[in-house]
């Protein structure tokens, strides 16, 4: 699976885009494999070659190479954009044979209102500033932008592979048809009325989700899996939101470097005494730490929260897996009373004895799978925060120890002066 | 300041001083006229010390000037000075050479050269201009021997009357004090006092008196009330800081620190209480009256501007002090965002630890464990960076606004001065029309009345030009001086700023380094 290629944005936001500082250099590569550790399979693969950004919308290039009879070619490519993946992933989810598994959890919608608003403000506000601090920030949120995009894409690819990597899922027609259909799915969002009914199942779920969880299980495997996920879910979920302050906070005070760099600049150049050479310096200096502190900041942003927003969505997904495999448990209990009912009365046994026997089959089928598939979960999960954690280390690393030598640098030139 | 007339001991180094000079205008005829020493005969080693406690009233202008041209000779960073000197007369009148003086030549050539501590005190009592030429000489070798420390705040009293005492300790080796280490204890009102005092004396002869920190009745009704929370100590903490650069700044002006009062200051153990300091005070709201009036007539002032270097210099420091104000706004942001983040990574750290705790893969559990504590240290390394960031840069940069204000200050006293002169002109003209009336009229005794009254504002117009060259003067060097120390504060200050920051990024490394095993080890 290869990383993906250089993102074209569309032409209205991105003059210039190439001065921009290179935010994502080499860690791209890893970017997409950042939350999921997954084998790559000859047999199918998976990945976004390419992404436009429209005004309102965002196109992605599906590109599939695969050895499987099931496609016409060998190597091919669609477009598709973001509601798309979403029908995909609720195909999976209402899918009655597939209420074993975990579904990968679909990716967030792309965002870039947020980023758009402060580009626009940047262009009102541009009489307001000198020529060069609007460079700067210009640069600045571009490559803010430029961030989310790539976040999103690889978002996007990372639900694909996943899917693809799944024994079962991978063999969904639906899947197949997303991958090769040439033309416009024509799926349209889901409107009002859907979402309406989209809410109050989701309400009903929950509520559900309550009764059910309610129900003591015999086996001992799911009960602990069971406990841990809702702590381990509500526990993500603050880690996540805490990560995401904190990065935000490095950010501002990145951009603060910035501003200050630029006063300095502006005082060196008009100071009358012989300390504009060093107020100069000075300036260059925070120009270049700022550019490293924006980069922690991004990768925390990448290797931490991201990590944890991911583990966020997929450790509900396993608790939707959970609910499923309650909620057949007591279909099952249910149907065993009907029976028993049934032959009290000796009345519709027969049906009572098939439904009972599906019921026990499906409950059956799905605890099966679902002790793999939360295993895999397990397992996938230390692999991912291994790698993120390992990464992570090194990354601040690497950039404290870039950071000490600017200043060192820079404190020798300056003591040297003086 | 001291009363002092005798001239230099003209010796060895004496004539090179002079290639400094420019334009020997003998701007300073009158005032040297009235020196009754001459070269040639030198006051004995008796003469009467007691003049240099005499004047806690502020130096009188002729004195002034001799002590500022002996400083001027080895002040280097003023711009094209006009210097002049009483002393050149005495070299260029005088035949017989003066060089060896009653008063024990080699012990007043030699402090030149040797250290100031064995010079100060033999000559101290007869030369005052000495100490200030060592004091001057020294400072540029950047060696200014006097240490003062402000510690120890501690609460005194109860409920509204309370207030926060500090300790202040003087080290020095000038003999000017009594003793070498010294401490007293002083609250907040009292450097108020200080300041008003010696801003009254100094301010209007164009001395730049560096201002004391503000005050603040939000912050000190805190205190008073007894809030022992962290604001209110980082409240305290702030002030006592503020309290003791503005003193360190104060001393190190070398006329500043031949003042009675500050001395006084440092040394007396009891000190009269400053009354007028109180922000609501009678003397407060007549200051704010003052001020708003002061403004009015800067607005009015139109002065015929003869030198451009001070319309320069006027406009240089405008531009400054926006730059500076712009910068105190970044760096402010900077604190604050760094508190921020500290406060965060506090927050994500805990959060780290209850992960860890509910995650039942052990290896990654110690992992997430570690990373808690990690992110915690951190925590503690971004509180610390964002005290420097505050008490080193913010700080720093809100000072020299401060001051800039106070230069801006001491310029305006100039035109003020200027337009004394100019009033003095325009009314000595309207005597003489009265004069001239009075001779047509010839009316005998309004004539004579006339002509007393031409004498009296012809001898205040003479002194008004002397003022206002004076003030021109004593401002160009003020500024000179300023300019020299601002750009060493400057330096040294954002030096030891990134030095902090270097030590955040070593301590994060090491931070990183322990934790990098512990992610690997998970399995």
């Amino acid at each position: 699976m290869r990383a993906c290629a250089g993102p074209r944005l569309g032409a209205a936001m991105m003059e210039g885009l190439d001065d921009g500082p290179d935010f994502l250099s080499e860690e791209d590569r890893g970017l997409k494999a950042i939350n999921v550790d997954l084998q790559s399979d000859a047999a199918l693969q998976v990945d976004i070659s390419d992404a436009l950004s429209e005004r309102d919308k965002v196109k992605f290039t599906v590109h599939t190479k695969s050895s499987l009879p099931n496609f016409k070619q060998n190597e091919f490519s669609v477009v598709r954009q973001h509601e798309e993946f979403i029908w995909l992933h609720d195909s999976f989810v209402e899918n009655e044979d597939y209420a074993g598994y975990i579904i990968p959890p679909a990716p967030p919608r792309p965002d870039f209102d947020a980023s758009r608003e402060k580009l626009q403000k940047l262009g009102e506000g541009e009489g307001s500033m000198t020529k060069e601090e609007f460079t700067k920030m210009k640069q600045e949120l571009e490559a803010e932008y430029l961030a989310i995009f790539k976040k999103t894409v690889a978002m996007h690819e990372v639900f694909l592979c996943r899917v693809a990597a799944h024994p079962i899922l991978r063999r969904d027609l639906n899947f197949h048809v997303f991958l090769e259909y040439n033309q416009d799915l024509s799926v349209r969002g889901k409107n009002k009325k859907e979402k309406l009914e989209d809410f109050f199942k989701n309400m009903v779920k929950s509520a559900d989700g309550v009764i059910v969880s309610g129900v003591k299980d015999v086996d001992d495997f799911f009960e602990h899996e069971r406990t841990f996920l809702l702590e381990y879910h509500n526990r993500v979920k603050d880690a996540s939101a805490k990560s995401d302050r904190m990065t935000r906070s490095h950010k501002s005070a990145a951009d603060d470097y910035n501003r200050i760099g630029s006063s300095l600049y502006a005082l060196g150049t008009q100071d009358s005494t012989d300390i504009c050479k060093f107020f100069l310096k000075v300036s260059e200096l925070f120009d270049k730490t700022r550019k490293i502190e924006a980069r922690v900041s991004a990768d925390e942003d990448l290797k931490l929260s991201d990590l944890l927003k991911y583990y966020l969505r997929e450790s509900q997904a396993a608790k939707d897996l959970l609910y499923r495999r309650s909620r057949s448990l007591v279909d099952y209990e249910n149907a065993n009373k009907a029976l028993d009912k049934a032959r009290a009365k000796n009345k519709d046994v027969l049906q009572a004895e098939t439904s009972q026997q599906l019921c026990c089959q499906k409950f059956e089928k799905i605890s099966e799978s679902a002790k793999q598939e939360l295993i895999d979960f397990k397992t996938r999960r230390v692999a991912a925060f291994r790698k993120n954690l390992v990464e992570l280390a090194e990354l601040e690393l690497k950039h404290a120890k870039g950071n000490l030598q600017l200043l060192q640098n820079c404190l020798a030139v300056l003591n040297g002066d003086t | 300041m001291a009363a002092e007339r005798e001239p230099p001991p003209l010796g060895d180094g004496k004539p090179t001083d002079f290639e400094d000079l420019e334009d020997g205008e003998d701007l300073f005829t009158s005032t040297v006229s009235t020196l009754e020493s001459s070269p040639s005969s030198p006051e004995p080693a008796s003469l009467p010390a007691e003049d240099i406690s005499a004047n806690s009233n502020g130096p009188k202008p002729t004195e002034v000037v001799l002590d500022d041209d002996r400083e001027d000779l080895f002040a280097e960073a003023t711009e094209e000075v006009s210097l002049d000197s009483p002393e050149r007369e005495p070299i260029l009148s005088s035949e017989p050479s003066p060089a060896v003086t009653p008063v024990t030549p080699t012990t007043l050539i030699a402090p030149r050269i040797e250290s100031k501590s064995m010079s100060a005190p033999v000559i101290f009592d007869r030369s005052r201009e000495e100490v200030q030429e060592n004091i001057e000489e020294e400072a540029n070798g950047d060696i200014f021997d006097i240490e003062i420390g402000v510690s120890d705040p501690e609460k005194v009293g109860d409920g509204m009357n309370a207030y926060m005492a500090y300790r202040v300790t003087t080290k020095t080796s000038l003999s000017m004090f009594s003793k070498s280490e010294f401490s007293v204890k002083r609250r907040f009102s009292d450097f108020l006092g200080l300041h008003s005092k010696l801003a009254s004396k100094y301010l209007h002869v164009g001395y730049i008196v560096p201002p004391a920190p503000e005050k603040s009745i939000v912050g000190m009704t805190k205190v008073k009330v007894g809030k022992e929370d962290s604001s209110s100590t980082e409240f305290v903490e702030k002030r006592r800081a503020a309290l003791e650069r503005y003193l360190q700044r104060t001393v190190k002006h070398p006329t500043l620190l031949q003042d009675p009062d500050l001395r006084q200051f440092l040394e007396s153990s009891e000190l009269p209480r400053a009354v007028n300091t109180q922000a609501l005070s009678g003397a407060g709201i007549l200051r704010m009256v003052n001020k708003a009036a002061d403004a009015v007539n800067k607005m009015t002032i139109k002065m015929n501007e003869s030198d451009a270097w001070f319309e320069e210099k006027q406009q240089q420091f405008e531009n400054l002090d926006q730059q500076l104000r712009k910068l105190h706004v970044s760096v402010e942001a900077l604190v604050c965002h760094r508190k921020e983040l500290s406060a965060n990574t506090a927050a994500f750290a805990k959060s780290a630890a209850m992960l860890g705790n509910s995650e039942d893969h052990t290896a990654l559990s110690r992992a997430l464990s570690q990373l808690a504590e990690v992110e915690e240290k951190i925590d503690q390394l971004h509180q610390e960076q964002a005290f420097a960031d505050f008490y080193m840069f913010s700080e720093l940069l809100s000072d020299y606004i401060r001051l800039i204000a106070a230069v801006k200050g001491v310029f305006d006293h100039r035109m003020k001065c200027w337009q004394k002169w100019e009033d003095a002109q325009i009314t000595l003209l309207k005597k003489r029309e009265a004069e001239a009336k009075m001779m047509v009229a010839n009316k005998p005794d309004k004539i004579q009345q006339a002509k007393n009254e031409i004498r009296e504002w012809e001898a205040k117009v003479q002194q008004g030009e002397r003022d206002f060259e004076q003030i021109s003067k004593t401002i160009r060097k003020e500024v000179g001086r300023f300019e020299k120390e601002r750009v060493k504060d400057f330096k040294t200050v954002i030096i030891k700023y990134l030095e902090s920051l270097v030590q955040t990024q070593q301590q994060l490394i090491k931070y990183w380094e322990a934790f990098l095993p512990e992610a690997k080890a998970i399995a």
